[in-house]
């Protein structure tokens, strides 16, 4: 008997022991917090909620959240306040809010909502806000109080302004002080007005808007006069909206024209296949991202040269079985090539797939830089344009500076004088073309990430390639880089009121034209040379 | 006159009596032969052929500027569309009330987009005589205007190639947008009948395929008569030399302009076959694709010989049907080395091959492909 007493005695020590967490949760003032919300009343509610946010809990956001969706519920039997994970079906499954732990499946008969009515659900977005707003991180409490903007009302001023008291990042005290003048424009304050002139978010505009409408004589001339200052603010923007687009498109064309600018310009070689050889360089990323799988960013990375390799090889091997050949016809030189490309195209058709492939973008590539609420820029197009400017910066010196560069332009000169000076001018063509291709190759490299890699891709670009360094004047780099930006800035600014298409179709009657007024483009080569 | 010297020529006289005796031939296995003999011609082959003999008249178009001007167009294609639109668009008014949705005015496409009345353009395509002049007048407007542009300008060579070709990739992003009035995307088809004639009976077949069959042979008449008169030494005197021909005082641009603009219109004549043959016509007909294909049937057949440039049409293009039907993959690569062989190893084409042998009798004054090289 006693020995069973005292093992009985034994396993409730054990139980109470196993206990310990339970009793720590008992200790837990979360709990108390939870159960005061489940059970207040509707005349209380708001004060339960009030103090979960100023108890400083960090767990409070995910439970007003949890609250907020109808997620928060009460366990029939124990009166434990529980978050719904999942409440599809007829079992829903729970989890503890003060640990967070999952605790199963439960029939959803044996749980409780905890109320909330629409007035509170209404003002719980501004609390989360209010939470937020005590968020280490910077950049978080900048986004919550932009999403406070316009929802301010009289409640949330007085936290607010304790907010803006104690805040320190200058960009997070400007979203505060804009989102309180939306709130005293609404109530007629005049200088909030002023305060709502700099900002640019639509918030901001259809708060002043308002106050035009409204009957306040004041106010409204006061908001009209900031309105129109902002809307001069938003056509500049705007304006650098449409500039970064064409700059965008333009750094496209350069890419892809550059190459044919030394093959085409500096060589005088039609190469109808040079749009094939920017979709080599497209699949050749596509290739390396297979290669690595998981590691986009240095995939592309890699890809630089690699794609600037497969272009270029594939440009000797085109120089070396058909170019050569048919030198100085260049008529025929443009079918064969062109011949080239159906080839080429097909290719990739029957070896790789006659449907797109995609090429990831890595992280660091995807997203926008936000300069104001009006304007931002995609990092990847930022990308493209600056790496355009480099590949041409690049040219340009190899050109200038190197003694391949040298021996290029004394060969294009006059072949026959600079064969007699002890150039190789067979060995300058190879060297020439490969360039000219391998630059392909990394307009290609550069392309992937803004547009489908797909067969196709290179026509899509050859027309477009030759007609900016035709524009540009050939065997001008500099012409074709002007060229090329000016095109892409003039294809955007004509596309807001002609459409897409239209606007190109503008812009190739606009070059057809123009050749025929400066048949030697913008920037003609002048001398000797240009006889040639 | 000009126009019946090249009669008396004997390389004249052969393709004239080789077209007709095919046209009879195919004409009689067609008619006479019964159905389930081995020699009879279907009526498919029939409407195959004559769009064979369409690509030929084209062909002899392209060979007209490019071997005879030194004119390398990437944009015949256009002018051959554009043609062809002309003739869509008086088929098309022929369908009347017969469309699908019953209107007696406005076509299909018209009704499907809500428009309500004929754009201004479409005027006027009820009546044959202004459709078949409009198949003359809209591509020959369109090379008048583009030529002179580009000819007065003194524009030449691979820069004229090019903007050729942006002009008819220009001309294609223009005709796939529906608010063109030509029906967008999927042009102008589901015709029905021409000058009265059901284009679905084989009679009308066959007679399509003999009116095309005259017009490869007056096309061919007029380019020849062009070639042999003085106007056509001065052209090849532009193709090969163009300053010096200018010294010597003659007007280079009128005789550039006036051979394309003949060119175009013969172009525009082989499209407007082409379409109620073949039932539909598309913006794809604009593609730079095939504007730079026309080339390589005439680079195949032999530049500056006008036959060549049927041969090469009819035999590239059956290549073509066969290749598609047994393997199409294969079709590219066969004329994307086609395009590669052509000018590495055969600079005279297929007419190259047969003047060699027969080099002794030679009374022909073309000259050969390779003085032709620009």
């Amino acid at each position: 008997m006693s020995i069973c007493r005292s093992l009985t005695l034994l396993l409730i020590a054990l139980f109470s022991l196993l206990s310990l967490p339970a009793t720590a949760q008992e200790d837990d003032p979360g709990k108390a917090l939870l159960i005061n919300l489940a059970e207040a009343p509707a005349s209380k509610v708001e004060e339960a909620v009030n103090a979960i946010v100023s108890s400083g809990d960090e767990r409070a956001r995910g439970w007003l959240e949890a609250y907020g969706n109808n997620r928060l519920s009460r366990v029939k039997d124990t009166g434990q306040v529980v978050l719904v994970l999942n409440n599809r079906g007829r079992d829903w499954e729970i989890a503890d809010p003060l640990t967070g732990e999952n605790m199963g499946e439960m029939s959803r008969r044996e749980l409780d909502r905890v109320a909330i009515n629409n007035r509170i659900r209404g003002q719980l977005e501004g609390i989360l806000a209010m939470l937020d707003l005590n968020a280490k991180d910077p950049d978080v409490r900048e986004a919550s109080a932009q999403d406070m903007m316009g929802k301010v009302d009289a409640s949330l001023v007085e936290p607010l302004e304790a907010q803006l008291a104690k805040e320190e990042d200058a960009a997070v005290r400007n979203r505060i002080e804009e989102a309180l003048a939306i709130y005293r424009v609404g109530e007629g304050n005049l200088e909030a007005v002023d305060v709502l002139a700099g900002s640019l978010h639509p918030r901001a505009r259809a708060a002043l808007n308002e106050a035009v409408r409204g009957d306040n004589e004041a106010l409204a001339q006061r908001a009209a006069k900031a309105l129109e200052s902002i809307e001069q603010k938003l056509q500049l923007n705007r304006a650098a909206e449409t500039l970064y687009f064409g700059l965008s498109l333009g750094s496209v064309l350069v890419l892809a024209a550059i190459g044919l600018a030394i093959t085409f310009g500096v060589m005088g070689v039609i190469n109808m296949a040079h749009g094939e050889l920017i979709m080599l360089g497209a699949y050749t990323t596509w290739g390396m991202q297979q290669l690595f799988p998981g590691q986009p960013g240095l995939a592309l990375i890699l890809s630089i040269p690699a794609g600037f390799m497969v272009a270029a090889t594939a440009g000797i091997i085109i120089e070396r079985s058909v170019i050569q050949y048919l030198k100085g016809r260049p008529l025929e030189t443009l079918l064969a090539t062109f011949g080239i490309s159906l080839i080429l195209q097909q290719l990739v058709r029957t070896v790789i797939s006659p449907q797109n492939r995609t090429v990831v973008t890595p992280d660091w590539m995807s997203g926008s830089l936000v300069i104001n609420d009006a304007l931002s820029l995609t990092l990847n197009r930022l990308y493209v344009l600056a790496f355009a400017l480099i590949v041409f910066a690049g040219l340009m010196l190899i050109m200038r500076k190197t003694r391949l560069g040298l021996e290029v332009r004394a060969v294009t000169q006059n072949r026959a004088m600079a064969r007699s000076m002890g150039i190789r001018a067979t060995r300058v063509d190879i060297m020439t073309f490969a360039l000219g291709s391998g630059v392909a190759g990394l307009a290609g490299v550069a392309l992937s990430q803004l547009t489908n890699v797909g067969p196709n891709l290179g026509q899509n670009y050859i027309i477009d390639s030759f007609m900016v360094v035709v524009f540009g004047g050939v065997g001008n780099l500099w012409g074709t880089l002007i060229a090329g930006l000016s095109l892409g800035t003039i294809n955007q600014l004509l596309e807001p009121w002609a459409g897409a298409v239209l606007a190109k179709i503008i812009v190739l009657v606009f070059i057809i034209l123009f050749i025929q007024k400066r048949p030697k483009g913008l920037f003609p080569q002048k001398g000797r040379a240009a006889e040639g | 006159m000009w126009l019946t010297r090249p009669l008396q020529e004997r390389s004249t006289q052969i393709f004239l009596g080789v077209l007709f005796a095919a046209v009879v031939l195919v004409t009689f296995l067609h008619l006479f032969m019964p159905q389930d003999s081995a020699l009879h011609v279907s009526a498919f082959t029939v409407t195959l052929l004559g769009k064979y003999l369409c690509y030929a008249l084209l062909a002899v178009a392209v060979d007209l500027v490019w071997g005879y001007l030194g004119i390398l167009s990437l944009g015949h294609g256009a002018f051959f569309a554009l043609g062809g639109y002309a003739m869509g668009m008086y088929l098309m008014r022929q369908i009347g009330d017969r469309g699908v949705y019953g209107d007696p005015i406005l076509p299909d496409f018209m009704v499907f987009l809500n428009w309500q009345e004929l754009p201004w353009f479409w005027h006027g395509f009820d009546m044959a005589w202004f459709a078949f002049i409009m198949v003359l007048l809209a591509p020959g407007l369109l090379a008048l205007v583009f030529g002179f542009l580009a000819f007065r300008s003194r524009v030449t060579g691979v820069y004229l190639s090019i903007i050729t070709q942006a002009l008819t990739f220009a001309l294609m992003l223009a005709f796939f947008r529906n608010e063109m009035g030509f029906g967008g995307n999927n042009g102008l088809t589901d015709f029905k009948d021409i000058l009265g004639f059901n284009l679905r009976t084989d009679a009308t077949r066959l007679g399509l395929f003999i009116a095309t069959g005259i017009a490869l042979a007056i096309g061919y008449v007029i380019c020849r008569g062009i070639v042999t008169s003085k106007l056509g030494r001065v052209s090849v005197a532009c193709r090969d030399a163009e300053a010096r021909t200018r010294f010597l005082g003659y007007r280079v641009e009128r005789v550039q302009l006036f051979v394309f603009v003949v060119s175009a219109m013969l172009a525009g004549v082989a499209g407007a076959l082409y379409v109620p043959q073949v039932g539909i016509i598309n913006p794809s007909e604009f593609s730079p694709l095939f504007s730079i294909e026309i080339v390589v049937w005439v680079a195949l057949g032999g530049r500056a010989t006008l036959y060549g440039a049927v041969i090469g049409a009819i035999l590239v293009n059956y290549a073509k049907t066969v290749f598609t039907g047994i393997m199409p993959d294969a079709w590219l690569f066969a004329l994307g080395g086609l395009f590669v062989l052509v000018t590495v190893f055969l600079p005279k084409g297929i007419a190259g091959l047969l003047q060699k042998r027969r080099k002794a009798s030679q009374d022909d004054d073309t000259p050969t492909a390779q003085e032709a090289t620009v």
